[in-house]
């Protein structure tokens, strides 16, 4: 098997029919629900039962939030898997090259779904296939520091109790339940966060109110409290008990996992804003020539040229990590390097773009301006910058968490 | 008034010393300039004012004098003109992502890391000043094959396959230990992987069995040119038909060791095309001058000046409508990237213990966010510049076209490569600007990513 880098011939048509469904379904009603913040795109319970029906056909290989687990096998004995991780990524970065925020409406595609996915036992993933599940981690005291949160889960007969306030959960008010991080005793840290699903309509959990954001705004991102919340046992996520040698491992697995997804996300978006502004700087009489150096070339295809190298760098570090993943090797440090890189390009891409551009970019009668709003996102949740390059030193270095704070 | 003109032609603006020519001179810039004069005449030596050790072989070979071309091995014409050479196969394609190298490739590449460790680094440092790669190096280098890696079995070589990829990850290894080394140890390869690619018979029969010997011939790959914004699609060198004789003028610049070569591969302009010219060593109107430049000293740049030299029009390599100079230009970029992520991991790896060891404020800097990060940085451009390199590269080798990625990896190579070697200088403060420490080595060879065309190739 040589070494490749292309994307896998047999994940091809998923991704190319993720491209035909972003084009088709999601761009003709990206800038509506940009405008309509808060309402419901209804179109989207269309596509996620056609995206059901894929995954049930296997056609998808398992595609979408979900597909982050991991799981054995090789492709056609070659020894190497490209599987569905490498699918989730392909198939997510297209879905946000349609729109970013109404990727992250899809039903049953939120990231309590990865996250039930990559931690809950057999019988979990069993019970909450179906859910919609978000994820509620951040809280109003505590965002980076995850360790740090204070929402607390009391052991009362067979079930938890759960107390605390959450922000920022994505489809928060949509979804059918929310896995929450919740601590079983403050004073053991890390090694006493666990994750619960608790679905929607359980008495005492209340969603306050939805946010007003800079972009994203198809998606709904609520604010939501837990006032003596009862959950039966066996909605915790993982093993119950708090083993403070493992620490953090078991909740943070997620992230090695959705992290990918993410950087799918920025790439997505970047893309999107690359191939109008090439097409509009083709018409303003600027091409890209890949053999000619930049230095002389117009600053404009020069500008091109940087991006799209970045942009390539940051997509190729997405399967990187995916690959990994697929393959059962220890990925942690390449999904933070991955989403690291690739929220940054896109935060540079969209807004470069709309620079060169100009008010034709800047104008919400393109999509440029909104492409520069919902980038944005990318390089904070499930991680900011800082957090990725906080990340990736400490393994580089081989620096704990108490020498690289 | 004698000393003011005698002043005039070195000091003019937009001459020399890198002055531009918006640059006028006023009265006190005389005077320094005249003082400057007397500083470097060699009065001083002679009354022993100035230190032996200014003194060193190194200013001989910076002194620019332009000699003949070496005379060289004569080259037996053989095979069969006109005639279609042999080519190598293509690995096959199973269609999916993966990074793991072959096993050959594995085994090539640990090699090379152990000669890049063993006998590369310890030799950087010196190779540097004197603006050479020691023999015992170059020999090193040859025995395990290296200027074979692109020419087919079949030829004499050591690959079945078009070793694209192979010759990708030895690149990187190699430059790991030194870029300059790696590039005077490549050159061979280049002009011999070149004629194994797209030389017809008599090309590949003549030519070839001087790098499969024992005494591997020195050669070099000359497409660069001296000027600003210099494009390497559009060589100024002139080639033009005369009888069944093709005549050549101009200058090529960055030529790796171009005083010892026997055996150039020559850009040039033809009938409206940039083609490639096999030019002998030792050919009337070829004269060749040291070079030194900012880095990539060891491999002993030159410039190659070529004055109405006369070679048959049969030395014409590969097709005469340029695809065959764009090909070429493009493998020899990506060359150049593998060379990149090498130097760039020499640098991550030098960093990451110094930071961990080095203490400030009563503990190692590594501690510091404001370090870790420019690690980091490092990291993780670093894998993305291979990723490209390596994407670029194996589509190259798949025989797809791969001009897009190339030219990318060569943007992004250039770009994060000189941020790395930055960062390398950075993070060792004022150590790290001292020869003490390999790291202003790197500085001054990653500059040459986006500036050198040919001169190595894969």
């Amino acid at each position: 098997m040589p070494i490749s880098l292309d994307d896998p011939k047999k994940l091809r048509q998923l991704r190319d029919q993720a491209h035909q469904v972003a084009m088709n379904m999601l761009r003709p009603i990206s800038r509506t629900y940009d405008r309509a913040e808060h309402e419901y795109p209804k179109e989207l319970d269309l596509l996620a039962a056609m995206i059901d029906g894929i995954s049930e056909s296997g056609a998808s290989s398992g595609a979408g939030a979900s597909g982050v687990k991991r799981e054995d096998a090789d492709d056609e004995g070659s020894g190497v898997k490209n599987g569905t991780n490498l699918a989730s990524v392909l198939g997510i970065a297209e879905m946000c090259w349609g729109d970013v925020g109404l990727l992250l409406s899809l039903p049953r595609q939120g990231l309590g779904n990865s996250a039930i996915a990559s931690v809950g036992d057999a019988d979990q993933q069993a019970r909450f296939g179906d859910v919609w599940a978000s994820m509620a981690i951040t809280e109003p005291d505590t965002g980076s520091d995850s360790a740090g949160i204070r929402t607390t889960a009391v052991l009362d007969g067979d079930e938890y109790v759960l107390n605390g306030e959450k922000i920022f959960v994505t489809s928060g008010d949509r979804s059918d339940a929310v896995v929450v991080w919740a601590t079983l005793d403050k004073d053991l840290g890390r090694a006493a966060i666990k994750s619960f699903v608790v679905p929607k309509g359980t008495p005492g959990m209340t969603v306050e109110r939805l946010e007003h954001k800079l972009g994203i705004r198809a998606s709904d991102t609520a604010t939501i409290r837990f006032d003596d919340c009862r959950v039966p046992v066996a909605n915790l996520l993982g093993s119950p008990d708090i083993d403070t040698s493992q620490g953090f491992a078991g909740a943070m697995a997620t992230f090695d996992n959705t992290r990918p997804l993410v950087a799918a996300m920025a790439v997505g978006c970047a893309q999107a804003a690359l191939d109008l502004t090439r097409d509009l700087l083709d018409r303003a009489g600027v091409t890209v020539d890949y053999d000619r150096p930049a230095v002389v070339q117009s600053a404009a295809a020069a500008k091109f040229l940087q991006m799209e190298a970045d942009w390539e760098a940051a997509r190729l570090l997405m399967l990187q990590a995916a690959w990994m993943a697929d393959n059962r090797k220890a990925n942690a440090m390449e999904a933070s390097m991955a989403k690291a890189k690739a929220g940054r390009m896109a935060s540079d891409v969209t807004l470069s773009c709309v620079e060169l551009c100009g008010s034709v970019g800047y104008s919400e009668g393109e999509l440029l301006e909104k492409w520069a709003r919902d980038s944005k996102i990318l390089d904070i949740f499930e991680g900011t910058q800082q957090i990725q390059q906080l990340i990736v030193a400490r393994r580089v270095l081989g620096l704990s968490s108490a020498e690289l704070k | 008034m004698l000393l003011l003109r005698n002043l005039r032609p070195g000091g003019r603006p937009g001459g020399k010393y890198g002055i531009a020519r918006g640059e006028s001179r006023d009265p006190i810039g005389y005077a320094v300039a005249a003082l400057n004069r007397l500083a470097r005449s060699d009065l001083l030596d002679r009354v022993g004012l100035r230190k032996q050790a200014e003194q060193t072989v190194f200013t001989v070979t910076r002194g620019g004098f332009r000699t003949a071309t070496t005379a060289g091995r004569a080259f037996a014409r053989a095979g069969r003109r006109g005639e279609a050479g042999r080519r190598a196969s293509r690995p096959p394609s199973r269609g999916a992502f993966d990074l793991t190298p072959t096993e050959d490739e594995q085994m090539l590449v640990d090699v090379v890391t152990e000669l890049a460790a063993e006998v590369v680094r310890p030799a950087a440092a010196d190779a540097d000043v004197a603006c050479a790669t020691p023999d015992e190096v170059l020999t090193a280098a040859n025995e395990i094959g290296l200027p074979l890696l692109g020419v087919p079995e079949a030829l004499g070589g050591i690959s079945e396959e078009r070793a694209v990829m192979a010759g990708t990850l030895v690149a990187e290894a190699l430059a790991k230990g030194d870029l300059g080394i790696a590039v005077a140890t490549l050159a061979p390869g280049a002009v011999a992987t070149a004629i194994a690619t797209w030389g017809t018979d008599e090309q590949q029969q003549t030519y070839l069995p001087a790098f499969t010997g024992a005494d591997v011939a020195a050669a070099a790959l000359a497409l660069t040119e001296p000027r600003p914004l210099f494009d390497a699609l559009d060589p100024a060198t002139e080639a033009r038909r005369e009888g069944d004789d093709l005549v050549l003028d101009g200058v090529k610049s960055m030529v790796p060791r171009g005083a010892d070569a026997e055996l150039f591969v020559v850009g040039a302009r033809l009938d409206g095309h940039p083609v490639l010219v096999i030019v002998e060593s030792g050919a009337d109107g070829l004269s060749v001058e040291a070079d030194p430049s900012m880095g990539v000293r060891a491999a002993s740049l030159t410039t190659l000046t070529l004055d109405g030299v006369r070679v048959p029009a049969a030395n014409l390599l590969g097709s005469d409508d340029g695809t065959t100079y764009a090909g070429c230009v493009r493998l020899s970029r990506l060359a150049w990237c593998a060379l990149s992520v090498g130097v760039g991991q020499a640098v991550l790896d030098y960093v990451t213990p110094y930071v961990k060891e080095r203490e400030a404020f009563g503990e190692p800097i590594a501690h510091r966010q404001s370090v870790a990060f420019m690690v980091a940085n490092i990291a993780i451009e670093l894998q993305g510049m291979r990723l490209l390199t390596w994407k670029a590269a194996a589509r190259a080798a798949a025989g797809k076209d791969a001009a897009r990625e190339i030219g990318l990896a060569r943007k992004l190579c250039s770009d994060k490569g000189m941020q790395i070697g930055l960062d390398g200088v950075q993070l060792l403060g004022g150590h790290g600007f001292v020869k003490e420490h390999p790291v202003e080595r790197w500085y001054r060879d990653l500059r040459a990513i986006s500036i050198m065309e040919g001169g190595v190739l894969v």
